[in-house]
């Protein structure tokens, strides 16, 4: 009896749980048809606000992926002293504010900043400017992706790379032939996991690149600029973020399979693949 | 024949030091418990550990010489290294991990090793005996000046354990190379090698051919390694022998010389097992319930008091043993030997008491 009560309670938490989860995502799509959905790309704002995050995002993804392997690896197989200030000073982006993001990227690239001087003596000047758009969504993102390189290339076995050693390939042979392969599902999914933070970037964006229509102006900005504006426009560029985000999420999850099992990929994403 | 010459070397490991002198033409084997240092050596060798110390030279070519600061990087050692998991690459077919080893060769190994067939396959997808052909196959695809092989046979089950151990025994021979085994097996020692060297804690206790180890343990500790019963007792020179009182107060006659504290060192196949009193020409005869019994193989192992018996199964069916029962156990006095003998009256530490189960 008191087992049958328990399992009910249970199962009414989780309803609950799911509903409250699922209710937003249902309730985008409920206001919004398909077709009216494209219809508003036909609204320039919409239209450059998703190039400009396009465009954004896989600079900054590229950044992230030929700067933060490296760094991952070198964190994970080698052990000196300060190892563990370097992985904080990784994650830190993870749990820092946003805006205080924003405001730390201004006071160290502005005009006024730290090295606003040497930039300006270069020509070049980075806030309110696309580039300042890719390094807020470069910084904000990145330990997402470090933190999953990390823990994917600590579980390499290392006796892999020792045998590749053995057999006569030096490191770098070593590392794509026989690390990067091993660890290719890891990273697919931490990828998955920093581009999707990194599309729905906002606060160190704003504060850092401003909100300019075809120069800053990424999707989230669009929908906090839209919002009283033109709410169906609004719905739309909320519902591709839904469906990016989604398409990420199933990224992420094939990472995972590919991760758990090299030799039998799973056609499963989410079922079987668990035990696997 | 090529030779590879370890001199001197010194590995500092978390409570003690490795510490090795070996020169190794054909095939050697060191055994040891585990947590010996015995991977070590491997790693040392292949430069995937540097010594605190020591030489290394293959053929006269120098891989690693702590005074002049010279380390070559594993991968300009000309080393097969045959991991204990194997390690082969998980994302790789078989074909594909021999030519990792050597582009465009890789029919000539896969026919050697009969594993032609799995050429497609992955490493996951193969048994355990497959997989160690597909690694002896890379690991020689290296072409190497030695082969390293770490606990060639613990992965393998028992039923297929004695099969490989003979084909891997005519492959080693036929190499024409050095090869060092590491293995916690005394059996697997002495089917594999040669030579056979005992470490313990990192120093090399003895080496020598399997029967010399055998016939005459340089310490007790070597003894029971090597598989036999060793029983603690304090001895006397009496007419011509020694008679040794256990510490259950058991007497045993060996023929070796000795006085004070000793161990004595007896082995399961040179004891009798009766459930009569023998009448035979044995000076040794302990009298006592079975304390156990377990099957190894075709051989039975028989526990009377302080000692162990190898018999075949069929003695055993025929004498009908069972847990508890009386039994008498009789061994020759010169089946005995003393492998630690103090006038001092302080007893050796290692290894004494409880002999192999």
């Amino acid at each position: 009896m008191k087992r049958a009560l328990l399992v009910c309670l249970f199962t009414a938490t989780a309803i609950v749980t799911l509903a409250f989860l699922a209710l937003p995502i249902v309730a985008i799509f409920a206001h919004t048809t398909p077709g009216h959905l494209l219809d508003q790309f036909s609204n320039p704002v919409v239209r450059d606000a998703f190039v400009v995050s396009l465009k954004t995002s896989l600079i900054a993804q590229a950044l992230i992926v030929l700067l933060g392997t490296p760094t991952a690896y070198l964190l994970a197989t080698r052990r000196f002293p300060g190892r563990p200030v370097a992985v904080t000073l990784v994650e830190l982006p993870l749990v820092l504010p946003p805006a205080v993001a924003g405001i730390g990227l201004l006071a160290a690239f502005g005009r006024l900043g730290l090295l606003g001087s040497t930039f300006d003596a270069l020509g070049i000047a980075l806030p309110f400017t696309q580039t300042a758009v890719t390094i807020a969504v470069a910084y904000v993102a990145s330990p997402l992706y470090v933190r999953q390189a990390i823990a994917t290339f600590e579980a390499t076995d290392p006796n892999l790379t020792a045998a590749s050693r053995t057999l006569g390939a030096g490191p770098m042979r070593t590392f794509f032939r026989v690390v990067l392969p091993l660890a290719r599902g890891g990273l697919i999914a931490g990828l998955a996991l920093s581009f999707a933070r990194g599309l729905g970037e906002f606060g160190a964006t704003i504060m850092f690149a401003g909100s300019l229509q075809r120069v800053t102006q990424t999707l989230p900005l669009a929908i906090y600029a839209e919002f009283d504006r033109n709410f169906d426009a609004t719905l739309a560029m909320s519902g591709v973020l839904v469906l990016l985000s989604v398409a990420l999420l199933l990224g992420l999850r094939i990472g995972l399979t590919w991760q758990r099992s090299p030799s039998k990929r799973s056609l499963y994403l989410f079922g079987p693949s668990a035990s696997g | 024949m090529a030779t590879l010459a370890l001199e001197e070397i010194v590995v500092p490991l978390r409570t003690f030091s490795l510490r090795l002198t070996l020169d190794i033409e054909s095939a050697i084997a060191l055994v040891g418990p585990s947590g010996a240092g015995k991977t070590t050596v491997l790693r040392a060798i292949a430069g995937l550990v540097r010594p605190a110390s020591g030489r290394i030279t293959s053929n006269g070519e120098v891989w690693f010489d702590a005074a002049k600061g010279i380390s070559l990087a594993p991968d300009r050692r000309r080393v097969g290294l045959v991991f204990q998991d194997y390690a082969l690459f998980p994302h790789l077919s078989v074909r594909q991990n021999i030519e990792y080893a050597r582009h465009h060769q890789a029919d000539d190994y896969l026919d050697r090793f009969s594993i032609r067939h799995l050429e497609r396959a992955r490493p996951p997808d193969l048994s355990g005996g497959e997989r160690q052909r597909v690694a002896l196959a890379r690991a020689l695809a290296r072409d190497p000046d030695v082969l390293l092989l770490d606990e060639p046979l613990s992965a393998l089950d028992a039923h297929t354990k004695a099969g490989v151990r003979s084909e891997l025994h005519d492959l080693l021979r036929g190499l024409g190379l050095p090869v060092l085994v590491v293995t916690h097996d005394y059996e697997d020692a002495a089917a594999l090698a040669d030579r056979v060297g005992v470490i313990v804690d990192g120093e090399l206790r003895q080496i020598g051919p399997p029967g010399q180890l055998v016939a005459e343990p340089s310490d007790p500790f070597v003894a029971s390694f090597t598989g036999a019963n060793l029983l603690n007792g304090y001895g006397e020179r009496v007419s011509g022998v020694t008679r040794v009182r256990l510490l259950d107060g058991t007497v045993v006659t060996t023929a070796d010389d000795a006085h004070g504290d000793v161990v004595l060192a007896v082995y399961p196949w040179d004891i009798t097992v009766s459930t009569v009193r023998p009448n035979d020409s044995a000076m040794n005869l302990i009298s006592a319930p079975i304390r156990g019994i377990t099957e190894l193989g075709n051989r039975i192992r028989v526990s009377i008091g302080p000692v162990s018996a190898e018999i075949t199964a069929d003695s055993f069916e025929r004498l009908g043993l069972k847990v508890g029962q009386t039994a008498f156990a009789s061994f020759k006095a010169t089946g005995t030997r003393v492998v630690a003998n103090s006038r001092s009256g302080s007893r050796p530490k290692s290894g004494l008491g409880s002999p192999r189960p």
